[in-house]
Order: structure tokens, then sequence, then C-alpha cells
């Protein structure tokens, strides 16, 4: 066993963990914030992206332990039902989601590609999404709601 | 997927993780974890503890020196990618750690990680042995040439922590890599550098290690154009062959690609 302390959506949580314990696991069965999904488990289709220290990564690839000490935001953290962050509002908007499987890794994975690169085109952001995978969509309107999203969040005052 | 029981053990410094090393010799050492986490999930790795040095600092730099750029064995993929002296002095690394996995998978994924792999068709042994690269580790020094020595294989000996990767800056080089449409794995890719009149070609993705084509070096010294290499042809003898491509397709690709990254390197300024 080993101890972690997470701060998880601006949250400490202090836990006894197997050592085996999986980011994912720990986020979904240990605290019950099952928004992170878990889809291909090899590390390929992205449903399980959250922000470790504001950089998106897998969490089905990675070990809680691994992120003893670290600041960990998941889909849960973003915005509230009536008060949605941007990018949740631009999914919303364009219909950038059908099942919604994908959908928290699909945000995640923009959030952090619009902190990085606030100037996007469309070839960037399907570039960008490389490690995300939609079933539905066909990824259009996916593309749609980040390039609406990075122009809203762009705009002064936003 | 759940992994079979080990124990995590976090280093606090390259002396602390070669201690545990030597104190659990079936332990392995834990840097990005993006080859090795998804084999133990697969059950396909069993390591009893994994010792994991990343965010070591002493591990993770980018740094000029003369004519030299060092990277730290657990300087990840994206800072490698980001760092202003590899794309002011080495811009083909950069855009070739562009083409490893994908945004997620580079924050994670580790130079030292990737060439201590070497997998068949990761793109950084192209890198390391196409530039005539140094391997330092904590027990010497070793070039590129005696580094890779198979499939999944390298000149590392057990207890042996890769610490740096050097890299010669040439005057100008090229990555042409043709990536498996669904994995993004190399196909073939090729890495050009030209130091004047000393040319390093390397080729990954095509046999079951990176290795240099040294028929393509000569001439590429004699004429460093990509009609240089219309006469060359790669045997398929011995590389890969599976369901992705034969080994025809495979050494069909490799001047293919060649000459596409000449063309490439050519297109830089010198």
């Amino acid at each position: 066993m080993v101890s972690v302390s997470i701060t998880v959506n601006g949250k400490v949580h202090r836990a006894e963990i197997e050592d085996r314990t999986l980011l994912v696991y720990f986020l979904r069965d240990t605290l019950r914030l099952t928004g992170t999904h878990i889809g291909c488990d090899t590390s390929q289709c992205g449903a399980c992206v959250v922000l470790l220290n504001g950089r998106a990564v897998k969490s089905c690839t990675m070990f809680a332990a691994q992120a003893d000490g670290a600041e960990i935001v998941t889909i849960e953290g973003l915005g509230k039902a009536d008060a949605l962050h941007p990018v949740q509002e631009a999914f919303r908007e364009h219909h950038g989601l059908q099942c919604g499987f994908c959908t928290p890794g699909m945000i995640m994975t923009a959030v952090d590609m619009i902190r990085r690169k606030p100037q996007l085109d469309r070839t960037t952001i399907r570039e960008e999404l490389e490690g995300n995978l939609c079933r539905c969509t066909g990824y259009q309107n996916i593309v749609s709601a980040i390039e609406a999203a990075a122009k809203q969040m762009a705009e002064p005052g936003a | 997927m759940i992994p079979y029981p080990f124990t995590y053990h976090r280093a606090k410094s390259l002396a602390d993780a070669q201690a545990m090393l030597a104190r659990e010799p079936d332990a392995k050492l834990l840097a990005g974890g993006h080859t090795l986490i998804p084999a133990m999930k697969l059950r396909l790795a069993n390591p009893a503890a994994l010792i994991d040095i990343s965010g070591l600092a002493e591990l993770s730099f980018v740094r000029e020196s003369g004519e030299q750029i060092a990277i730290g064995a657990a300087t990840t993929h994206f800072d490698v990618m980001t760092s202003d002296i590899v794309r002011a002095r080495i811009p083909a690394l950069a855009d070739l750690v562009e083409e490893i996995g994908d945004p997620a998978v580079r924050y994670m994924g580790t130079i030292g990680g990737s060439i201590a792999n070497n997998d068949p068709a990761a793109d950084y042994p192209a890198a390391v042995l196409g530039l005539g690269g140094t391997v330092q580790t904590t027990q010497g020094a070793i070039a590129a040439d005696d580094f890779f020595t198979g499939m999944f294989s390298t000149a590392l000996e057990e207890g042996e922590i890769i610490t740096e990767i050097r890299f010669p800056i040439p005057r100008r080089a090229a990555y042409a890599k043709f990536a498996n449409p669904a994995s993004r794995y190399a196909m073939v890719a090729v890495f050009i550098a030209e130091f004047g009149k000393n040319i390093r070609v390397a080729v990954t993705g095509a046999a079951p290690c990176v290795f240099r084509a040294q028929e393509m070096e000569t001439a590429l010294a004699k004429d460093f154009r990509p009609q240089a290499l219309a006469a060359i042809s790669i045997s398929p003898d011995g590389l890969n062959s599976d369901i992705h491509g034969s080994a025809e397709y495979r050494a069909h690709l490799v001047p293919v690609m060649a000459r596409r990254a000449v063309a490439a390197a050519l297109a830089r300024r010198p």
C-alpha cells in the first residue's frame, strides 16, 4: 500500500491505496468521480484524459502514486451544470457530441490545447486531437466547437 | 485492466535510484511509463517493483555546449519538442519528436525511455543513430553505433541507467516518416544528417532494429541531392513483414523516404 495526497478539483484527497492503482481507478472508484471514462484502456482513445498540473494526460496510463503531490482537474472540476466552462458550452452549442462517451476527454484535451495555442485553425485542432477518438461524430462538430471556444476565450474579458 | 501487484518507489535522486536498483534487481525504472504501463496492464510485464525517476530535475534538461546538445534522459517529448535550443540548433530533432504518439503521450514519454526500449518502429532511435549521438549512462559513454543491438535490445547492462544523450549539431538534417495510418508508428522512417562531407542515414521501422544505410551515406557524401540515391535499392532480406506491409514494400519505402529526407534537409538553410 502507498499513501497519496492528491489535489483533485481543488480539494486535497489523502488515501491509502494499492501501489498498482491506476489514476483513472483512483478517480472513478475511490473518489467516485465517474466523469473520467475508460474507453480503450490501451492509451489510444483519450476518454480518460485529465489535467495533471495543467497538462492533459491519459489517466489510464499512470499510477495514482505518480500523481502524489500533484493537482488534477477532471471534467467535474471544469464547470457546473448552470455555469459551464466555455469549452463545455461550445460543445453544447455546436453539437460536438452524440453518445458523449469521448466528450470528457475531448474537452480536457481542448482546454489544454487552447491554453498552449490560443490561435487555432482547423488543421491544428485535428492534429492536436490525434490522441482522442470519437466513434459517433466524424469529428466535424468537435473541431467546430473547439474552434469556437478558442475564439471566445481569446476575446478580451473572456 | 489491472497490472500484477508491485511495489512503487519514487527516487529522490539518481543516486537514490541506483541504490534502489542495486537492492531490488527485479525492479524496473519508471520514466514516462507509456510503454511499460500498457505492457504491465496487459500483464506482459511483471516487475516486482517500480522505481520512478520521472521528474528528477537532474535528468530533465536541454543544454547546449560547444557543438553539441545534451538532453537529460527523463526529459519529456514535449519539453524536447518545445525547447528553443533544439528548435534553433537541430530543428529536424524537434520535427521528429512531434511525430511521436499524440500530445498526451508526449507530455509523459521520455527520450531515455524510448531509446532504452528500442522498439523497432520507434522514432527516437533514428535520431540518435542518424546524428551519431552518444548515450551517457551511470557506467560510461556509449556511441549510438554500439548502443542499438537488436529488436528491443541495447548495450545497457543490468542496473545501468541512461543519464543523458548528446547530439552533435549537423549543418542540416531532416526526418521523413511514413506512418502507419492507424498506429502512427513508423512503417519506415529515415533520418538524414549532413556534417559537411560526413553523412549519416538511419532507418527505423523497416527492420527489427534501427540501422544505417551505408551505401546511401557514401552516395550522398559525393552528391547531397535526392537524385544521388536514384540507383540505390535496399534488399528486403531481413526486413519486417507483417499485416501492415511486406518486406518488399518496406524495402521500396526506404529510398523513397530517404529522398524525401534529403529534399527536406536541402530546403533548410545550412
